[in-house]
């Protein structure tokens, strides 16, 4: 009994650490030294906080990387740790700590710097790291909620201001909504199987006896419900706004976070429970897809302010990041439907963090400076903040030899196995649509006359520059980082 | 035969093979680092940038030959590994080096002709950083000059197409950035950048059918090595022939992008506004062969497909005439070398269409040598006009004389030309012998090259015969035009009556091309084949024999002078200067407009392709995105469908809902109920998110969507 609670918390050892870690801080942070001059009281202008914080996180990523190779199964079948959930919780904890980096000099400078907004992060680092080890559905929705709940305080963290509190609101209303479905859709699956474990589903499942029409319907709200986070149409409503609401800082580690984990989640239920359902699934995933790709990157064209635009983007990249779980029921498939679907992630990470450290150094106090004509010129002023944006928008084009495109070549190459070449045709064509808003991106910072204003502040620059040099370093030597991608392979025990 | 077995013995150099990327590598990384500091600081510093580069370029050429020597020894040749790229279950694709007897051609051309190009662009730099008025960009350029000779040099020794592809991306990112190098000069202070842009998207189009035909190998081969391919070929062929179709298909579009045929070659001419030893090197003598290399590559799979092979001498033939009528009608000196390019590369695609992949890169490499010098010539004789414009604004006497020349003088239109030849004495002879190289008279290169292809066109599809034949006329002519426009009769401008030979540095590279035009005849003459014999050892059963016809050759030689001759009668110093002398008002631009007026207009305005595909293509393509951004998501869904439609009907529901129901039944409680559904909506509408519920809406229809067809499916 001792030794089954001792594995179970074992398994999640990383989480707990996490967990324990931020309540400490939050009292330590009582005590460290407030800047009472501040605009705002109870402002911290100390790194103490900080630093501590990316402690934390070094240390939870230190006992995943000591337990590779060690899968753990706790808690009756609840959570697994294995090479999957260590791989997303590695590329999770180094967005956390990546977040600091752009957080720590930003926050301070638009006044907005609080020491429990390190905490926040780090509970909602902890609920998506918990998503990824997950194997039970209703601990896939407590860990959502744990996730999302920080996140959605963090959006508005920059209150008063209305747009940040107007991006939290928004977020929160319809992140409940969705929530409601996937609940909904968990319901459908117990009500059909008898059970939420994974395990027994598929139990279940092999013995013949549970109700079709519900699991499909559990299924289908379940896509809504994680849906919502990793942003796909059409459950992408809320993205611009609550990206364009909310902090930098905040929004650059809500899109990889959140999509992360969204997708851990999407890919362990669909990949682990639902494989004898492919035949149906398939074409709805084929669907959602499709459309997100090109809804995404057709309305990215018109837009004009950066983040709008980053959001786009990154609605567009959920749409390619879902081109990989197309197959996941196919013979043979899904190790390598996890496989792409994992390496894209880090390298929509990498992609990602570049360019918001970019947008972070170049926005302005009260939202200025967040134009796409206030790059222009930067490529003068600016070179090395302008390379590292041209990196970013290469790599999110899918230019060699970027990481975005040896991961489009992998996605592709998973969808044309599972012989769908339609949808790698649209996959293709949309990518070269994405070459019209990305390249105008540099056009503007490289080829338009402009006297952009661009903060010279350390953290943020080695974030900028750490991001792009491993935008190009990983797509070069690929070959390790897709090794590790094929290894976190999900089976049951 | 002798030779060969003496040297069978020979070492072989075959591991230096990476040291033709390294080079350049290390060249453009010492130029980025110290480049700038060194121009600063030093009064030589341009010199030593130039020469950096210029030897790091060289020392390709001492690889490449020491390649040669090597494969004397061994024809058969090897794949050199260097790392391993991409592996991911049976798939991988490697960074290994194919040293055979196709690519070493290839490394031997783009290196010599590129070392000669970086010493040339010593001077030409110097006077055209100045003349642009920002000497800074000059490290920059060798830079990008550096880039170009390491893509090129990835793209030829791939042993496997996706390293190919990486190369052929890399050349098209150096077009761009070369041709947008002076991005702020030029039609409105952006027409430079403009045309940067039009070539990478024009060439992206054909990149496009790259990737496809990359897909469908993968697909039908599973690996993307040539010597796994080549060796599965035959049976795939017999198993499916409708994929070797689709791949040679796929890869032909790709050829029309970056080898400027019909339909994807508008860029091509536009290109020109990159600086001219960059029209030299890069759009013309080798990123634009990259697609006729791609094909001879390809031989094995061309082979197998004779519908394809149609396809390209079809386009290959058409291109060839198509430019070169273009070509009779242009002014300026580099538009007229470019639609010769375009032909000339025609010349080649449809060689190598026909299956004649050994007449395809004899021409290849001799139309390197004499239109790398046609065009490095050209260069010299802008910059003569340009330092003759000089020369006059900085003599205050001279100034007076003559009309001032106005910021419209264009250094480039041969109407401002004339008498260059005693002015500029060594340009002129080195541009004579480009000339009648390119319009094909014996003995020069050009005429060996292009007899071969005509003579296997003459031999295998009599129509494409035609076609090349005529081009072959208006190439003599056009060239007759541009050599008597320019070189001779009277200076028509101040400028051209002042200006300038070139330095050393420019014309010692020229007289070296000069040379190789006038000898490059010899690598393949008839009787002797040696490059067939060369090729033969890669190529294998891919070659069929060349044979010299004398009755073609007489032909073309004969067509050839009469075009000439009619040259000389439209364009000879007396008449045109007769013709210069009449009223302007009464004059048309041209002579040969009193002859074929309606025709000449047509050739001068290139068809009006360009604005056709602006017509056609562009202003549509853009219309559908402004389209597809505004109206259908924008006004359609966002506005119409879930603000009117869905929340709209929704509303309507709800207040049938509420009017029938819920006031007739529960209300009390509804009144209570309703007021704090107000205050909060007005809570709500304070911080402005009157459009959640629609947002919410969304979610909802696609949960009704989704679970409508897994339901009722």
């Amino acid at each position: 009994m001792i030794g089954d609670i001792m594995t179970s918390l074992w398994a999640i050892l990383p989480v707990i650490v996490l967990a324990l870690w931020a309540c400490v801080l939050l009292l330590v942070d009582l005590w460290l030294p407030k800047d009472q001059q501040g605009s705002q009281q109870g402002e911290s202008n100390s790194p103490i906080t900080p630093l501590l914080a990316a402690l934390g996180m070094l240390t939870s990523a230190a006992i995943v990387i000591a337990r590779i190779g060690q899968p753990t199964m706790g808690f009756g079948g609840m959570m697994m740790a294995d090479g999957f959930s260590h791989f997303i919780c590695l590329l999770l904890l180094a967005s956390g700590l990546v977040t600091i980096g752009l957080s720590h000099d930003y926050m301070k400078r638009l006044g907005i710097a609080r020491g429990e907004y390190y905490v926040l992060l780090m509970f909602s680092l902890s609920g998506m790291m918990l998503m990824s080890m997950s194997a039970d559905l209703i601990m896939v929705f407590l860990s959502l909620e744990l996730l999302s709940i920080p996140l959605y305080v963090m959006a508005g963290i920059a209150t008063p201001r209305p747009s940040s509190e107007e991006a939290a609101l928004k977020y929160f209303l319809l992140g409940a909504f969705a929530s409601g479905f996937l609940v909904y859709g968990i319901g459908l699956v117990f009500g059909a199987t008898g059970s939420t474990s994974l395990q027994q589903i598929v139990a279940v499942v092999q013995s013949g006896n549970y109700n079709l029409a519900l699991i499909l319907g559990g299924a289908a709200l379940i896509i809504t419900g994680l849906g919502f986070k990793v942003a796909i149409v059409p459950f992408h409503m809320w993205t611009p706004d609550a990206y364009q609401g909310a902090p930098s800082a905040v929004t650059a580690f809500m899109s990889v976070g959140a999509k992360t984990a969204g997708f851990a989640a999407l890919l362990r239920v669909f990949v682990l429970a639902f494989p004898a359902f492919s035949a149906d699934i398939t074409p709805v995933l084929w669907g959602l897809a499709a459309l997100t790709m090109v809804l995404g990157n057709f309305a990215a064209i018109a837009q004009r302010n950066i983040k709008r635009l980053l959001a786009y983007s990154s609605i567009a990249h959920a749409g390619y990041i879902m081109m990989a779980l197309v197959p996941y029921g196919q013979d043979g498939l899904s190790a390598d439907s996890v496989a792409s679907a994992l390496f894209y992630l880090v390298a929509y990470a990498f992609t990602n963090f570049a360019a918001w450290a970019v947008v972070i150094a170049l926005e302005q106090a009260g939202e200025k400076g967040l134009e796409l004509q206030d790059y222009a010129g930067l490529g003068r002023k600016h070179p090395a903040l302008a390379a590292v944006m041209a990196v970013a928008m290469l790599s999110f084009t899918g230019v060699p030899p970027t990481l975005g495109f040896v991961g489009k070549f992998y996605l592709f190459r998973t969808v044309l196995e599972g012989g769908h070449v339609g949808l790698a045709l649209i996959g293709v064509l949309t990518s070269l649509v994405s070459a019209f808003y990305y390249l105008r991106v540099i056009v503007v910072m490289y080829m338009q006359e402009g006297e952009p204003e661009a903060r010279r502040e350390p953290w943020l620059q080695a974030m900028a520059y750490g991001s792009a040099i491993g935008v190009v370093a990983l797509s070069i030597f690929s070959a390790p980082l897709l090794f590790l991608a094929s290894q976190a392979v999900l089976k049951l025990f | 035969m002798f030779f060969q077995e003496t040297v069978s013995q020979a070492p072989q150099f075959f591991g230096l093979v990476p040291w033709i990327v390294f080079f350049p590598v290390i060249g453009l990384l010492f130029n980025i680092a110290f480049g700038g500091m060194i121009l600063k600081r030093s009064p030589a510093g341009e010199k030593i940038v130039g020469w950096v580069a210029s030897i790091a370029s060289g020392l390709t050429f001492v690889v490449s030959v020491l390649l040669l020597v090597s494969l004397l020894g061994h024809p058969e040749g090897m794949v050199v590994p260097l790392a391993e790229w991409i592996k991911i279950g049976s798939f991988s694709a490697n960074w290994s080096f194919q040293v055979d007897t196709l690519s070493v051609v290839m490394m031997l051309v783009v290196s010599i002709v590129g070392t000669l190009i970086h010493i040339y662009s010593i001077g030409y730099m110097h006077e055209d950083v100045r003349h642009n008025g920002d000497p800074g960009r000059y490290g920059r350029f060798f830079v990008f000059m550096n880039l170009f000779i390491v893509s090129m040099m990835i793209l030829v020794s791939a042993d496997n197409y996706l390293m190919l592809f990486v190369g052929w991306e890399g050349v098209g990112l150096c077009s761009y950035l070369l041709i947008g190098f002076w991005y702020d000069k030029g039609e409105d202070g952006i027409g430079n950048a403009v045309a940067g842009k039009k070539a990478m998207i024009t060439t992206r189009i054909g990149d496009v059918g790259m990737l496809l035909a990359l897909f469908a190998m993968f697909w039908a081969f599973g690996s993307l090595d040539f010597n796994t391919i080549f060796a599965k070929a035959p049976q795939v062929a017999a198993a499916s022939p409708v994929i070797i179709l689709l791949i040679t298909l796929f890869m032909l579009v790709a050829v029309t992008g970056k080898s400027a045929q019909i339909p994807l070659y508008v860029w091509l001419p536009d290109a020109m506004a990159g600086p001219t030893p960059v029209s030299a090197l890069i759009h013309a003598a080798t990123m634009v062969t990259a697609g006729v290399y791609l094909v001879a590559r390809s031989a094995d799979l061309y082979i197998l497909e004779p519908q394809a092979q149609f396809m390209v001498t079809l386009v290959g033939s058409a291109t060839a005439l198509f430019a070169a009528t273009i070509a009779v009608g242009q002014f300026d000196i580099k538009k007229v070398l470019a639609y010769s390019t375009v032909s000339q590369l025609g010349f080649m695609v449809a060689a190598v269409g026909m299956g004649a992949f050994v007449a395809g890169m004899f021409h290849l490499v001799t139309h390197a040598f004499f239109k790398g010098l046609l065009f490095l010539s050209a260069g010299s004789v802008i910059q003569g006009v340009e330092r003759g414009a000089h020369h006059i604004e900085h003599d205050p006497k001279l100034k007076k004389q003559s009309k001032s020349l106005g910021p419209d003088f264009d250094p480039q239109d041969m109407r401002n030309m004339g008498g260059l030849r005693s002015r500029m004495k060594v340009t002129f002879w080195v541009y004579l012998i480009g000339a009648i190289s390119l319009s094909g008279l014996p003995p020069l290169a050009g005429f060996w090259s292009k007899d071969e292809i005509l003579a296997e066109a003459n031999k295998l599809y009599i129509w494409a015969y035609v076609l090349l034949a005529i081009a072959a006329i208006f190439t003599a002519f056009y060239m007759t035009r541009q050599v008597l426009m320019v070189f001779f009769g009277k200076p028509r401008s101040a400028a051209a009556e002042h200006a300038q030979e070139s330095p050393p540095v420019m014309t010692i590279p020229l007289m070296i091309l000069a040379g190789l035009t006038v000898l490059g005849g010899l690598i393949n003459l008839p009787e002797f084949h040696t490059l067939e014999h060369w090729m033969e050892h890669t190529l294998g059963q891919a070659i069929h024999k060349a044979e010299f016809v004398m009755l073609v050759a007489a032909l073309s030689t004969v067509l050839a002078l009469l075009a000439i001759v009619a040259g000389w009668w439209f364009y000879n110093p007396r008449r045109y200067e007769a013709f210069w002398a009449e009223p302007a008002a009464k004059r048309p631009d041209d002579p040969l407009r009193r002859l074929i007026g309606p025709l000449f207009e047509l050739w001068k305005n290139k068809y009006w392709i360009d604005e056709l595909y602006w017509a056609a293509i562009l202003n549509p393509y853009i219309a559908l995105s402004r389209f597809l951004a505004d109206v259908v998501d924008w006004r359609f869904w966002h506005d119409w469908f879930h603000d009117q439609a869905l929340f709209g009907g929704f509303n309507r529901l709800t207040g049938l809902l509420a009017g029938r129901i819920d006031l007739g039944i529960i209300d009390g409680i509804a009144n209570g109920l309703g007021t704090l559904a107000q205050r909060v909506a007005a809570v709500l509408r304070s911080v402005q998110t009157g459009f959640v519920r629609n947002y919410a809406l969304s979610i909802f229809l696609g949960v009704v969507i989704i679970l409508g067809y897994l339901l009722l499916r």
